[in-house]
């Protein structure tokens, strides 16, 4: 019998409002690869974050047993001293520095007040050969490309002594030959003896790689297939990934009034702002009808976010081309003043960020995006900016003693629908929604999904964004389904299910790997 | 009142009580000395050039805590060209004064550009001015000081002997116009304060307790009359308050009442928000810059005329004064809040500070010292009482 290297016992970790993991159980044996997969917010994430400390001991319930030993890490250096090294999706690299400086950054060579330089490069080229690096160390990070820093990171692992190595999503950004590559590398670290936790939502990555697979589904691990003893197929894996079923949690619109052609978008191509070569969108043509929810359901990182901010306004990207239409006119969006006038509005997924203005009230966030609605050759009529803020506050149910409260100060839904508030007083005809119940608790989705019926009952389109499969089947008329820039299919709204969506999405995610 | 309230009333109001307190501190340190209505007048009139700077020094740091650094340079350099022109090439003062404000619109113009359209770091960009401006400063006076003769400039822009108000009525000893323009504006206030209160009422807002208005209100219209009561014992209202008024009005409704103001606020408070609303945040940087660079040339104009001279030495740390008083006065280091009124409480502090600390004849060393001290606490109130809110 195998050695268990690693045992997460009942691990429940709440966050305000959401249980993110109820009681997870998972175990890892010694010199395997194991992979998790699950949907976007599953909890997979969680789960790694747990096992390296960056939630510390005390924040969750339950066991970390590793090596044998009860573990209490309460940051990642405890975690990495053991052995125990995650590599986030993310690179966590400083472009600036050399590969050697990265290497051995926060675990310096030589004495505190006299880092010894020849040694860090003698060891960090050493590391550099095991993962197959002909590049000196000396070279800055920056000067290589992704695949190879995905490498590096790698050899940054193995410089603490890992035993036991949790790879986030590795080959997210990676072509089909540095993905290989990557793979190859870590199969020959299990011959030598190397554990390994592997996220991946690739289907046969997982299957050219894994020993055991454990499916995680809305924070419980489902099943844990063993590649020995169960046959492992596509349909199996996302049957786990998303088995239940839609129950009465979307509101039903009285009637659908499905009318003319609102938005159309012919041939759209985007390229990254900062590396020019690199194309996010990819040919992308889609259109959206007056009355219509129309979805967009992928996983992260598949280019929905950037689609729609290069959409509204060229806010994303470079190089950009292709035609919009709006209400069968073509028109030119060089900016978002420019999409807000023609009636887009795009409500961003990161309402902190890039949202709202966390320092001001909830009244002057409202009139933000329309100022000229309540000014007057630009001076601010102060009783009707307030007049429109109490009113939108009344449509949408805003929960806040005043419309003059910091709007920082409101909970994730309330802020949300402040959010929308803002959109809406901007009185546009077309709304892209992104992610528009994320982080937020189950009562105010609803209310959230009540004000889509609401606004596409006026005549108005709403393009939603989801990574939640279950909102996007349940709430939209038409679906794209969009993966790596591109639009992989379109479903109608009650021909989807999970499934089908699913296996959209991973089908082409196999051809690109 | 409960606690709570006191601490709430304490904190909405903690430049003001500063103020208070550090006024009465003087009072009794210098033995009333800093309320004699000379050292009031003077408060105003040494201080003129600090409440134009601050007020367009706010606007820049409402953008992000973007300061601008060559402000004193081009107070000098705007005062060289308008001195030599008038003095040197014998230019009529009205057009000199035109020139003056086109060439610090035109400088402003210049470090907006790179610093919104470019995206030069602000701090680097006004370094490069201060180094610039204070070099062509320089050049242009040759060195040297070029006095200034014109009395109708000098006395507009609050210099010489005789930059007050005439006097429309005629009693020994005492500037009636200027204790008749305090109980206006005090009136006036009294007044606004009634409508929009009545106005609230009648559109069923909510209000304020009455008690609360009526403190205000005699608190208010108590230190505008006492204030303009000192400055008709002395020679009545400075000019340079005249032009500092304004300057006050026009920015605190610019800030408070406009679009453009609402911009300013949205770009600091959070500059990608602002972007995908539809504000051309480039823009507003733009406008930040070149206004700033507007007001150093009137803040110029102020500085040779109390001089009555340029000199290539003009202007020196005022940029301190002015980034100095924006923060005492509340602007945030992050952008997104300030008021142009915390502003010029936070400059009649400095102005306070800086008097009484004269009167005292305390070492201008220590008096450095002291101010720096006022800043850094300032500030460290702000990011404390923020990170408490988080």
């Amino acid at each position: 019998m195998a050695k268990v290297l690693l045992e997460m016992k009942n691990i429940t970790k709440t966050f305000p409002g959401v249980k993110a993991l109820d009681n997870v159980n998972f175990e890892v044996i010694e010199g395997e690869i194991h992979t998790l997969v699950g949907e976007n917010g599953a909890g997979k994430s969680t789960l790694m974050n747990i096992l390296s400390g960056i939630y510390p001991y005390g924040s969750y319930e339950g066991e970390v047993i590793y090596d044998g030993k009860v573990c209490r890490f309460t940051n990642i250096k405890d975690s990495e001293e053991k052995g125990i090294v995650i590599i986030h999706q993310e690179l966590a690299l400083v472009p600036y520095m050399t590969i050697g400086e990265n290497m051995f950054l926060g675990n310096e060579r030589g004495r505190t007040f006299a880092i010894d330089w020849d040694e860090t490069y003698d060891k960090a080229d050493n590391y550099l050969r095991i993962v197959g690096l002909e590049e000196s160390s000396r070279t800055l990070v920056k000067d290589i490309g992704v695949g190879k820093q995905q490498l590096v990171e790698i050899a940054k692992a193995l410089a603490k002594n890992a035993k036991l190595l949790i790879l986030d999503e590795p080959t997210a950004s990676l072509n089909e030959k540095d993905s290989k590559a990557l793979l190859d590398l870590i199969l020959q670290f299990k011959k030598e003896g190397l554990t390994s936790i592997l996220i991946s939502h690739k289907l046969n990555e997982i299957s050219y790689i894994a020993d055991k697979i454990t499916i995680i589904r809305d924070g419980a691990t489902i099943e844990t297939l063993d590649k020995s003893v169960d046959e492992i197929t596509e349909d199996r894996i996302i049957r786990g990934m998303v088995g239940r079923s839609i129950s009465d949690r979307f509101p039903k619109r009285e009637s659908k009034n499905i009318g003319e052609m609102a938005l159309e978008v012919e041939n759209w191509n985007v390229y990254h702002p900062i590396y020019e070569d690199h194309k996010i969108i990819d040919d992308v043509s889609l259109y959206a009808r007056k009355g219509e929810v129309v979805g967009i359901a992928g996983l992260m990182g598949a280019g929905r976010t950037e689609l729609a901010m290069s959409l509204f306004g060229k806010s994303y990207g470079t190089d950009i081309s292709g035609r919009i239409k709006i209400n069968g006119r073509e028109v030119n969006l060089p900016n978002v003043r420019a999409a807000i006038k023609e009636g887009l509005a795009y409500v961003t997924e990161d309402r902190k960020d890039n949202g709202l203005i966390l320092g001001d009230t909830i009244k002057h966030n409202i009139t933000l995006a329309n100022l000229s609605g309540v000014s007057n050759k630009g001076i601010i009529d102060a009783d009707k900016e307030y007049n429109v803020a109490v009113d939108q506050r009344e449509k949408l149910n805003i929960k806040c003693p005043t419309v003059e409260q910091n709007v920082g100060n409101l909970s994730g839904g309330n802020q949300q629908k402040a959010l929308l508030a803002k959109w809406m007083f901007a009185n546009p005809e077309i709304l892209i929604l992104d992610e528009p119940t994320r982080g937020i608790d189950v009562g105010a989705k609803y209310e959230i999904y009540c004000i889509i019926n609401q606004l596409v009952a006026e005549g108005r389109t709403v393009i939603l964004i989801s990574s939640e499969l279950l909102e996007v089947i349940g709430m939209c008329d038409r679906i794209y389904i969009m993966d790596s820039g591109k639009i992989v299919g379109e479903v109608e709204g009650d021909k989807a299910t999970q499934e089908n969506i699913m296996s959209h999405i991973l089908k082409t995610s196999n051809k690109g790997a | 009142m409960n606690r709570a309230k006191v601490m709430s009333f304490i904190k909405a109001n903690t430049m003001i009580i500063a103020l208070v307190v550090i006024t009465a501190f003087f009072v009794w340190q210098t033995g009333g000395k800093i309320i004699l209505p000379q050292n009031v007048s003077n408060l105003i009139s040494q201080n003129a050039y600090v409440f134009v700077l601050a007020t367009g020094m706010l606007l820049c740091i409402l953008t992000g805590g973007n300061i601008d650094l060559s402000v004193g340079s081009v107070v000098c350099i705007v005062g060289a060209a308008g001195a030599t022109l008038m003095e040197n090439r014998d230019v009529h003062w009205v057009i000199a004064v035109i020139f003056m404000l086109i060439l610090g619109i035109a400088i402003g113009a210049w470090q907006g550009f790179w610093i919104a359209y470019v995206r030069v770091p602000p701090f680097i960009c006004t370094l490069a001015g201060m180094l610039i401006f204070r070099g062509l400063s320089n050049i242009i006076l040759d060195g040297l000081t070029v006095s200034l003769t014109n009395t109708t400039f000098i006395r507009l822009f609050g210099g010489g002997a005789d930059c007050y108000i005439s006097d429309l009525f005629s009693v020994e000893g005492f500037n009636l116009t200027a204790m008749v323009a305090g109980i206006i504006t005090s009136v006036i206030y009294i007044i606004i304060q009634i409508q929009g209160r009545v106005k609230k009422i009648r559109k069923g807002y909510e209000i304020e307790p009455i008690q609360n208005m009526l403190i205000r209100s005699v608190i208010i219209s108590a230190v505008i009359i006492a204030f303009s009561f000192q400055l008709s014992r002395y020679r009545g209202i400075p000019t340079a308050l005249v032009i500092v008024v304004i300057v006050v009005l026009v920015y605190g409704y610019i800030t408070s009442k406009t679009v453009l103001g609402r911009h300013f606020y949205a770009v600091g408070g959070n500059e990608k928000a602002a972007r995908l609303s539809g504000i051309n945040t480039n823009r507003i940087y733009f406008i930040a810059y070149t206004n700033m660079g507007f007001l150093s040339a009137l803040a110029g104009m102020l500085t040779i005329a109390r001089f009555t001279s340029a000199q290539p030495s003009y202007g020196q740390n005022y940029e301190m004064d002015a980034i100095a008083s924006c923060f005492i006065g509340g602007a945030s280091a992050y952008g997104g809040t300030g008021k142009v009124s915390g502003v010029i409480i936070g400059a009649l502090l400095m102005g306070v500070i800086n008097i009484g600390m004269s009167i005292k004849g305390v070492d201008s060393n220590w008096q450095k010292v002291v101010k720096g001290l006022v800043l850094l606490g300032a500030v460290i109130f702000d990011v404390v009482s923020k990170k408490k809110n988080n």
